[in-house]
């Protein structure tokens, strides 16, 4: 049989962006602790939809830990206390008969409140819209084999190319900074050859986006590599800052 | 009475693609630039689509349901994608590729349209390579290949276990381009809710802001839906939460035909159900069938003795073990079809023999590999899926078998589409998992990446142009016209209705109880009574859903409990329309058994005498049993036979 817990919620409630927010407190019964974190608010939510309250809206959507939707700061950490997951894989097996458990949304300057623990991450995309691209066309690229790649480079780029856009690495920095997302994709590109025609201008334009959106710098404490759900690791930094610093020796 | 025109191009079939391309019509780049073209959802499919006509220069709208055009649950597959390129040297070809996906799809779909899919299939894998698509490689320096299910050459291209995620991103990026230099317009967080139609042709769409909850609209020369599938109408579902067929029911109503609403895919692979609050289940790649051995225990005393937790399956002696699908299908071994697969798995846990508290899974065994490979070499090719199912069972399957189960994974039906991917409705294109048309009643595994970004990069954006070149002359759009106030109205009063019944019953409530229905009656195994049943049941469950839902909050806001009653409404008009899909095919073909019709060893059944035809459901009203027309199928280039994985 299942193994249930008893916990009580603090969650962030919040109507919309420019609404004062509080804590509420919700006391739950009886959850498994097979189910995940999720799934918990969804226990959480038919219940206060069976007493006529408004649901706590939170993102969420492939619930597989690859669509980067799911967010949630809890018990200050992003993803919450396991390590190399995020929230929508996190198992109440994690949490103990008792607990009180926080919830908060990202908070950062670059991803406002929606509502509750909801938050717009637009800055994203407008931050790949600068420049996170290879500039080709669809149609007439040469044959897939013609340039034969490194399995070394090609396996880096894809470690690099597996951060999912959540921005964890923003809510666990101090400083509000977006440099672990911006190096994480500055660094596939820049690992192979079809990337390196335009890394300069890719890391100048995406480090200026970044800046211009109210992103803060980095002071290299390590706490976004630390809470990153898919392990996108510090040299991804170091990376870019190279690539940075090469491009403005160029200008 | 309508006729379906398929629109198959003449000549022999590898010449029908490249003569199409010839002879149609296309618009010049100053006609481009004064066309708009709206294309809804931004997954493979769509996002590929929306850059590659933002790159030939049309004015592209694209919505997407999500926050990010990258969270479209494309980005969820996990294996890879399949191409014709035979670096393998292994015999693979494209019309092997043609040939292994018709008959996977046991001969039940369009045999021009899957040509056309093997030929550009090569293109895709150099266009994403192209974009950065960091797939894997060899020492060399070459790409790498696996195989998959139906296959026995190594065609598959992946990026670790996160093939789509890396094409989906690639897509992504090339998106983003495209908005950066103004040709396409981003709307995330939009909902579509209505099609437009202005004199006979889709011209337009009505939306809700998911974050503000007002109504827009929009207008344009064409209209793409890119929406995925419904395989969510099981509520339980490899899908994402968010994952609905709302839009080809709303296309479906203003007249375009539903084909082949039947044809589900049940994924053999699939972490097993554990519990009542359960929201979703998490797939285990097929190319984990490369490596991995399916067994049950031989006896059902073992089975037994393991459900009640008093033997472990590493303590099963070898001779003791039943490999069923090498046992019953030596010449693809664990390699067979999904549906074969599910099937197979469904039939030994029917008869006894399977494991888990519930005895609703199999062990996927990796210890033959391990030691074969070395623990190494079985991290580095399934190391992610490993640790994923080990966050979510809580047990170490590298020393312990995985156990799976079969769950909604793919709908292979969809919006009926001709050659061009146009829908009944000129002017409405269906690419992707919306559409019907490339993977008949079952979908070989890798394929449906390789469909989505066929459609995207290299059909539909030729196709449309055969469509819009007559429309140059046409102006833009008011979306003050009288037919975009009707619907806005309909849309309105619709939300209406949904927010006075002020009921006791949650979306998900109703939701679990629709998904037990279908699994039930519409799932792996269906007769005629069951289907039958199903129909009167998903009729009271409508009762109960229009007289006791209850949606908190307003209309005029963010309401997550509104869009998903949105959803669920029209999964109830799916379910049904799913059923009587079923009940009219008295055969049994890929992925819809119906247990009145196997063979006398369990296998399906086809009766191509009388159902080598896609069925495609005409909307007659509300309460009304839809109308079947027929798309006859004619296979020219292949020899139609019995499906057979064994020799």
């Amino acid at each position: 049989m299942d193994k249930t817990i008893d916990i009580t919620l603090k969650i962030w409630r919040q109507h919309d962006r420019k609404a004062k927010g509080a804590f509420e407190t919700y006391n739950l019964k009886g959850i498994s602790t097979d189910s995940s974190f999720l799934e918990m608010l969804d226990v959480l939510n038919e219940q206060l939809i069976n007493e006529g309250k408004e649901p706590v809206v939170f993102d969420h959507d492939c619930r597989e830990g690859i669509c980067g939707m799911c967010s949630l700061y809890i018990n200050g950490h992003p993803h919450g206390p396991d390590t190399a997951v995020t929230t929508c894989q996190l198992h109440m097996r994690k949490f103990h008969n008792g607990d009180v458990i926080t919830i908060e949304p990202w908070r950062s300057a670059g991803f406002p409140v929606i509502r509750d623990l909801m938050v717009d991450r637009t800055a994203f995309d407008q931050i790949i819209q600068a420049g996170g691209y290879i500039s080709v066309n669809c149609g007439g690229a040469q044959d897939a084999n013609a340039v034969r790649i490194p399995k070394k480079d090609a396996d880096e780029a894809m470690d690099s190319a597996s951060c999912i856009g959540c921005g964890a690495c923003v809510a666990a920095c101090k400083n509000g900074s977006a440099m672990l997302f911006v190096s994480a994709k500055v660094s596939q590109f820049a690992l192979l050859p079809q990337g390196r025609v335009e890394a300069a201008r890719r890391a100048r334009a995406m480090v200026a986006k970044m800046d211009e959106l109210g992103f803060g710098n980095c002071t290299n404490t390590g706490a976004c590599a630390a809470e990153c759900p898919k392990s996108v690791s510090l040299s991804n930094i170091a990376r870019l800052n190279r690539e940075f610093i090469k491009a403005k020796l160029k200008d | 009475m309508t006729k379906l025109d398929s629109k198959i191009p003449e000549g022999p079939l590898s010449e029908k693609w490249t003569n199409y391309k010839a002879h149609q019509k296309l618009v010049n780049p100053a006609n481009k630039r004064r066309l708009d073209i709206i294309v809804v959802g931004t997954g493979l499919a769509g996002g590929s689509a929306a850059a590659t006509l933002g790159e030939l220069g049309f004015k592209v709208i694209n919505f997407c349901i999500q926050d990010s055009p990258r969270r479209a649950h494309s980005i969820a597959a996990q294996g890879g994608i399949n191409a014709a390129k035979n670096y393998q040297n292994d015999g693979d070809s494209v019309y092997r590729l043609f040939y292994d996906t018709i008959k996977g799809g046991d001969y039940r779909a369009r045999e021009a349209n899957v040509y056309r899919l093997a030929e550009v299939s090569n293109n895709i894998i150099d266009q994403c390579v192209a974009q950065g698509v960091p797939f894997a490689r060899e020492y060399g320096g070459l790409l790498d290949n696996r195989s998959f299910g139906g296959a026995q050459v190594s065609r598959t291209f992946y990026a670790k276990g996160q093939t789509g995620q890396q094409l989906l991103l690639g897509a992504y990026s090339s998106l983003s381009r495209q908005v950066k230099k103004g040709n396409v317009v981003l709307k995330t967080r939009y909902e579509m809710l209505d099609l437009v139609i202005v004199d006979g042709r889709a011209r337009g769409v009505i939306v809700r802001n998911l974050v503000t909850g007002k109504l827009e609209r929009y207008s344009a020369h064409a209209v793409v839906v890119a929406t995925g599938g419904y395989g969510n109408v099981y509520f339980l579902s490899t899908n994402a939460m968010a994952s609905n067929g709302s839009v080809a029911v709303q296309c479906y109503r203003k007249g375009a035909y539903f084909a082949n609403p039947a044809f589900a895919q049940i994924h053999p692979t699939c972490i097993p159900v554990h519990g009542e609050y359960q929201s979703k289940l998490t797939l285990m790649s097929e190319s984990l069938r490369n490596d991995g051995r399916i067994w049950v225990p031989k006896k059902k005393e073992d089975a037994e003795a393991i459900r009640q937790g008093k033997l472990k399956p590493t303590q099963i002696k070898e001779e003791d073990r039943d490999y069923y699908l090498e046992r019953r299908y030596p010449a693809f071994g664990n390699l067979v079809p999904r549906d074969v697969a599910s099937r197979a798995a469904k039939e030994r846990c029917d008869a006894g023999y399977g494991v888990g508290s519930t005895g609703l899974a199999v062990y996927l065994d990796f210890s033959e590999a391990i030691q074969r490979l070395g623990r190494e070499a079985v991290e580095a090719r399934y190391g992610n899926l490993f640790q994923m199912y080990e966050k979510i069972v809580d047990e170490n399957p590298y020393e312990t078998p995985m156990m799976i189960f079969p769950a909604s994974h793919y709908t292979m039906g969809g919006l009926w589409v001709d050659y061009e991917l146009m829908t009944t409705i000129p002017g409405l294109f269906a690419i992707g998992e919306a559409n019907f048309s490339d993977h008949g009643a079952n979908r070989l595994g890798a394929s449906a990446l390789m469909q989505g970004l066929a459609d995207g990069y290299f059909v539909l954006p030729y196709t449309i142009q055969n469509y819009l070149s007559d429309q140059i002359q046409v102006p833009r759009f008011s979306t003050d016209l009288p037919e975009f106030e009707e619907a806005e109205k309909g849309v309105k009063a619709r939300i209406e209705r949904l927010m006075n019944i002020k009921g006791h019953r949650s979306v998900d409530s109703i939701h679990k109880e629709l998904g037990h229905i279908m699994w039930n009656y519409v799932g792996m195994g269906r007769n005629k009574a069951g289907l039958e049943l199903a129909i009167k049941k998903i009729d009271e469950l409508k009762e109960v859903f229009y007289s006791d839902l209850r949606i908190p909050g307003a209309a005029d806001t963010l309401n997550v409990e509104l869009e998903k009653a949105l959803r669920l409404e029209d999964f109830l008009v799916i379910g049904k329309l799913m059923a009587y899909d079923a009940l009219n095919r008295e055969e049994s073909c890929g992925g819809h058994f119906r247990e009145e019709y196997q063979t006398p060893d369990g296998e399906a059944q086809r009766n191509d005498k009388d159902y080598m035809y896609v069925s495609c459901w005409k909307y007659e009203g509300k309460g009304k049993k839809p109308e079947l027309f027929k798309e006859e199928l004619n296979y020219e280039a292949i020899k139609v036979q019995q499906r057979n994985y064994k020799q």
